[in-house]
């Protein structure tokens, strides 16, 4: 061993971004995938972390690029930084896929969501529920004598939070997009 | 040079461009009009097998013997699944396919036709890429995008299916463009990895290469590079499964191959090394056994064309990646600019301790007068055949373990088996393949009679275009790796691991017009084989062999590359409640 002078597990000089160390710690990363707008491209994702045994929390598509056909997919996921490289170099080596980033780490990052609210109640509850909406900047798209519609957009634990906060008040309905994210900066 | 022409001649003319010349298939409605076009003209021999999956399987003999993709036409719906097996065999091991899958018109998708089946749905796993052409102006680019993304990076099947109305329409066939596809993997490593790999190489005392088939699949001038390392270092060097060929078995630095049941010279270098090279393999659990004790004291240094590869398994110090045979001579380059140094005397120490470790002769066996030892069958097959123009498939099994064990490789693509999906029935339809690819050699598939009668049927095939393909089935009359697995396993339960009611395998030669020979007596080996090598024409030859012979050496599941077996009498209660969960 003495002979030689590489550090164990030394990736130093990887374009990979390789740790040096993996840890058994579970991390959440945002990961945006640009891939191919073409027919069963989400499906190759999808049967991706399926197939792998790899989580996904949270997942948004739409076509970005028309006249490109590109769209990108926004997958919030967890695992050890093992799984989590793994993922990536899965991702990038599927034929439809243009690039992975992992915004987490290339970061800092925006990250955002909408969600839209079915509240249902009266009298004070619903009183309240309205005031705390306006704290979260949340708007009403519908309303009717005993119920209301927020539409809420935000990061993910600000919708979480608001979410906590309506439980009591009547919340009936959720719809969440997930996660939408971009790098900041240019 | 643009031409208007009906989707079914474009898929004509698109492998013809590809350089096609040989495809497998078989026929059904969703691909009549390309079978039309395939009966109008000779550029491209067409094989009719009996089963889809012996198609798949032929494809992959004939691309891993010549190098070039192997190509498959079948029908939608049961043509398409039962590709799927060999489709799966393909990815696994790294294959480049195009398999291209007839599928009921476009305005009939989604509405349970007859023989309509997801095609691209159930296939999506088990493909590198594939494609549903929905517009005839689309298949001309998408085949040559198959052949692309087959070929490129590392290898894999792609499949593409095509509805029988764009067979039947009109549209603009597209010659092959070069710069077409975004997908272009990398195939040069990074110059400073390299060169660390080199710095290691030069002061360590213990190196070993462990290389696989990604050494095979990099092309001839991989092989060549990875000879002139090995014969300038002096490093020892061990292979997987699939990298068998690519440096000599008669190359002095040869360990033999490594793994569950590789060789103990093989295994006890990896796990003493402190350097480990590995090209082209993926650390594959038949390969590292115990993970935490696998080669404990060494630096790994990973190459291989696929990202996902390195840090799968196991974690690579110096990770390289990039195409087999460009990476290695980029290291000849750098090592040889440094002035080609190599720490001499380790080494010389190194190789002494390999030669300890060869005298205690693993591959040993207690030869029998009255009975044919399994072992012994492959060592005369070796000795009367290496002289020929020879290449092997095999089946999946214990003959496959030993077939790897006692026959010896001199050059790369003269080996096909299953490797990584281990797929029993591969190894006949495969022999067929590479007969079709190289009439004139002598092909010979060493099988099980278990496996050998999972693709029976293709027999009809062998004798139709009678391609002499050699059928050596070691008979035990028992699946002999679960057989195996249940006397260390299991108690000695031998749950339905016997072959009951087979057939006179000399009399199913017979009747489908080849000849049949059958062997018992150790004596008469020789003379039996050597009438198998004259005849000119398919044979299955049934060699009766002992029934309860094991395959050492073993590293049992669960266990380190030190602990392995050697022999029966090494076997008692080795392997405990944590190893038998495994496979």
């Amino acid at each position: 061993m003495s002979a030689l002078h590489i550090k164990k597990g030394s990736t130093k000089h990887s374009a990979y971004n390789l740790r040096p160390n993996f840890s058994d710690v579970q991390e959440q990363h945002t990961l945006a995938v640009v891939v191919e707008n073409e027919p069963g491209v989400l499906a190759r994702v999808i049967g991706l972390f399926s197939g792998r045994g790899y989580n996904i929390e949270s997942l948004t598509v739409a076509e970005v690029d028309h006249t490109g056909h590109l769209s990108r997919i926004t997958v919030v996921t967890t695992g050890t930084p093992q799984v989590i490289e793994q993922i990536k170099a899965q991702l990038g080596r599927i034929v439809s896929v243009h690039e992975v980033h992992d915004l987490t780490v290339e970061g800092p990052s925006v990250e955002r969501e909408l969600a839209i609210f079915k509240v249902v109640g009266d009298g004070e509850k619903r009183v309240e529920a309205l005031r705390l909406a306006d704290i979260f900047r949340a708007n009403v798209v519908d309303s009717t004598l005993n119920s209301f519609i927020f539409e809420i957009t935000g990061a993910p634990d600000k919708i979480d939070a608001f979410a906590d906060l309506m439980r009591p008040l009547g919340l009936a309905e959720v719809a969440r997009t997930g996660v939408a994210a971009l790098l900041r900066g240019a | 040079m643009t031409r208007e022409m009906t989707g079914a001649k474009m898929v004509v003319e698109a492998l013809k461009e590809q350089g096609v010349d040989t495809i497998f298939g078989y026929p059904g409605g969703a691909v009549l009009p390309i079978y039309d076009e395939v009966f109008q003209q000779n550029d491209i021999r067409h094989i009719l097998v009996r089963h889809e999956q012996g198609a798949v399987h032929a494809a992959e003999g004939y691309a891993r013997s010549t190098g070039k993709p192997g190509v498959v036409l079948v029908t939608s719906g049961p043509g398409a699944t039962n590709a799927v097996t060999g489709l799966t065999d393909a990815l696994l091991d790294s294959i480049p396919l195009v398999v291209l899958t007839g599928q009921v018109p476009t305005f009939m998708i989604g509405s349970d036709a007859f023989q309509e089946a997801d095609t691209v749905g159930i296939t999506r796993p088990c493909t590198k890429h594939n494609w549903l052409v929905k517009d005839t102006d689309q298949l001309a680019a998408t085949l040559h995008e198959g052949f692309h993304v087959a070929t490129s990076g590392r290898p894999g099947p792609v499949l593409i299916d095509i509805p029988k109305d764009v067979q039947f329409a009109t549209g603009t066939y597209e010659p092959a463009k070069p710069t077409a596809s975004h997908y272009q993997p990398a195939v040069k490593g990074d110059m400073e990895e390299i060169t660390e790999l080199v710095a290691a190489l030069e002061v360590a005392e213990r190196p070993v290469f462990y290389t696989g088939g990604g050494v095979i699949n990099s092309g001839p001038a991989a092989s060549q590079l990875l000879r002139e390392l090995v014969e300038a270092t002096g490093i020892p060097i061990t292979s997987t499964l699939m990298g068998l060929g690519a440096y000599p078995a008669s190359g002095k630095n040869w360990l033999g191959m490594l793994g569950m049941h590789g060789l103990y010279e093989a295994n006890l270098a990896m796990h003493d090394c402190d350097l480990m090279i590995n090209i082209g393999a993926r650390f594959d659990d038949r390969i590292t056994g115990r993970l935490d004790a696998f080669s404990p004291n060494s630096i790994k240094a990973h190459i291989d064309i696929d990202p996902s590869s390195i840090n799968k398994v196991i974690k690579a110090d110096i990770p390289i990646v990039g195409d087999v045979a460009h990476v290695l001579e980029d290291i000849l380059k750098v090592w040889k600019a440094r002035g080609r140094k190599v720490n001499r005397e380790a080494i010389a120490k190194w190789q002494e301790q390999v030669s300890e470790w060869r005298k205690v002769n693993c591959l040993a066996f207690a030869a029998d007068e009255k009975t044919i030892k399994p072992q012994y069958a492959l060592q005369r097959l070796e000795e009367l055949t290496k002289k020929h123009d020879r290449y092997i498939t095999t089946e999946v099994g214990q003959h496959q373990m030993w077939a790897a064990q006692y026959l010896n490789f001199e050059d790369p693509n003269r080996w096909m088996t299953s490797g990584g999906l281990g797929t029993m029935g591969y190894g006949f339809p495969a022999s067929i393949g590479v007969q079709m690819a190289h009439p004139d050699a002598l092909v010979i598939n060493v099988a099980g009679e278990a496996s050998w009668l999972m693709n029976m049927q293709e027999m009809g095939t062998a004798v139709q275009y009678r391609l002499p393909v050699k059928q050596f089935i070691l008979n035990n009359e028992r699946l002999g790796m679960v057989r195996q697995w249940q006397e260390l396993l299991h108690g000695e339960r031998y749950s339905h691991s016997w072959s009951e009611a087979l057939p006179d395998f000399v009399k199913l030669a017979e009747a489908f017009g080849a000849k049949g020979i059958i062997c018992k007596d150790p004596k008469d080996l020789d003379d039996a084989i050597i009438e198998m090598i004259e005849y000119e024409g398919p044979v299955i030859f049934d060699c009766l062999v002992e029934k309860h012979e094991n395959c050492f050496p073993m590293i049992p599941s669960g266990k380190a590359h030190n602990e392995m077996l050697m022999g029966e009498a090494d076997t008692q209660g080795v392997i405990q409640s944590t190893g038998a969960v495994l496979v």
